[in-house]
C-alpha cells in the first residue's frame, strides 16, 4: 500500500524454486527494514476471513497467494 | 498625413487604456503564479521535468485510481459482509477478541465488544448489546517516504491497514493507538446514528438471506 497509489506489486514468485524463494524472502526483508508491517490475509477456524501479522517469512503459510505490506501504526491524534 | 494618423493612434490608445492595462495586469499575475507553482510540477527549461526535491503536485485522477485499487484490494480481503457493510454504510465493524475489553484498564466486564473502523478517523470501541462507547483508538498509517506528496494512504487502504492490525493482532494495535473519551472526534450523535443504520442494515440482510438462498 502507498499513499497515492494503492496497492503496488512488489515482488511475485513460487516458493517451491529456490530462486523464486530466495529473492521472496530477500524483498520480505527490504520492506520490513523500511519499517512496514507484513500481514496475510488467511481464512480463520470459524471460516471468516482475517488477518495474520507476520514478522518473519517462515511465519507464512506456504500456501499463502499474497503478503500485504503496509505502513506501521503510530499513534494519532 | 502621417502625423494625423499618429496623433489618432496616441488617442484611441490612451482611450483604450483603461481597457488593455488591466487585462495586462492581470496576464502578468497568473504568469508570476504559474511559475510559483512550476517547481512542484516542472517548468524553468524543461516544462516536463521534474526537480528531484520537488514534491510531486496532487493529482485527483491518480488519487481516484489509489482508491479503485484501494477498494478492490480491500474486497478481496475482507469477508463479504464487511465489504458490503463498507460499500453500504462507510465503515466496518470488527469484533473485538479480548476478554476484559479494549485496552490494559478494560471494564466490559466480559461483555462483547466491537470497533467501527472509519477511514482516517480512530477506531471506535463500544459494547456490542448496550452500544454504550467505550474509547476512540487513534492510530495512523504514514509512509513518511511521501511518495506523491502526501503520507496518507486512499480511504479504503487505510480501512484495511486497521482491519488488518485488529484481526490480526488487537493488543498491540490498541496498545499503540492513542485512547481518548468517545466524543473527541467523533460526533457521539453521529455514531449512534450509525450503530442504528447498521442494525437496520443487518436486519435488511438478515431478510434477504432466504430469498439469497432460495
Amino acid at each position: 500500500m502507498k499513499p497515492g497509489h494503492g496497492e503496488v506489486l512488489i515482488a511475485e514468485g513460487d516458493v517451491e524454486l529456490a530462486q523464486d524463494e530466495e529473492r521472496l524472502v530477500e524483498e520480505f526483508r527490504r520492506q520490513l527494514d523500511a519499517g512496514l508491517w507484513a500481514a496475510v490475509p488467511v481464512v480463520g477456524e470459524s471460516g471468516r476471513r482475517q488477518s495474520m501479522m507476520v514478522r518473519t517469512f517462515a511465519e507464512i503459510p506456504r500456501d499463502a497467494d499474497r503478503v500485504i505490506f503496509f505502513p506501521r501504526a503510530a499513534g494519532g491524534r | 498625413m502621417l502625423l494625423v494618423l499618429a496623433a489618432t493612434a496616441l488617442v484611441a490608445l490612451a482611450l483604450l487604456s483603461d481597457l488593455i492595462i488591466p487585462r495586462l495586469d492581470e496576464g502578468w499575475r497568473r504568469l508570476r503564479v504559474r511559475r510559483e507553482r512550476a517547481p512542484h510540477a516542472g517548468g524553468g527549461l524543461w516544462p516536463g521535468r521534474r526537480r528531484h526535491d520537488a514534491p510531486l503536485v496532487y493529482d485527483p485522477g491518480r488519487e481516484r485510481r489509489a482508491e479503485q485499487r484501494a477498494r478492490a484490494l480491500l474486497r478481496s480481503c475482507v469477508n463479504e459482509e464487511e465489504w458490503a457493510m463498507y460499500r453500504d454504510l462507510g465503515f466496518i465493524r470488527v469484533w473485538g477478541g479480548q476478554a476484559n475489553g479494549p485496552g490494559e484498564d478494560g471494564d466490559t466486564g466480559g461483555a462483547p465488544y466491537a470497533y467501527l473502523v472509519y477511514p482516517h478517523k480512530p477506531i471506535l470501541a463500544y459494547l456490542a448489546q448496550t452500544h454504550r462507547l467505550l474509547g476512540e483508538y487513534c492510530v495512523e498509517f504514514l509512509d513518511e517516504t511521501r511518495p506523491y506528496g502526501s503520507a496518507r494512504l486512499p480511504d479504503s487502504d487505510d480501512v484495511l491497514a486497521k482491519w488488518m492490525a485488529l484481526t490480526g493482532d488487537e493488543r498491540r494495535l490498541i496498545s499503540m493507538a492513542n485512547m481518548h473519551l468517545p466524543g473527541r472526534q467523533h460526533d457521539p450523535a453521529q455514531v449512534t446514528r450509525d450503530l442504528w443504520r447498521l442494525k437496520q442494515w443487518e436486519r435488511a440482510r438478515m431478510r434477504e438471506t432466504p430469498a439469497r438462498i432460495g
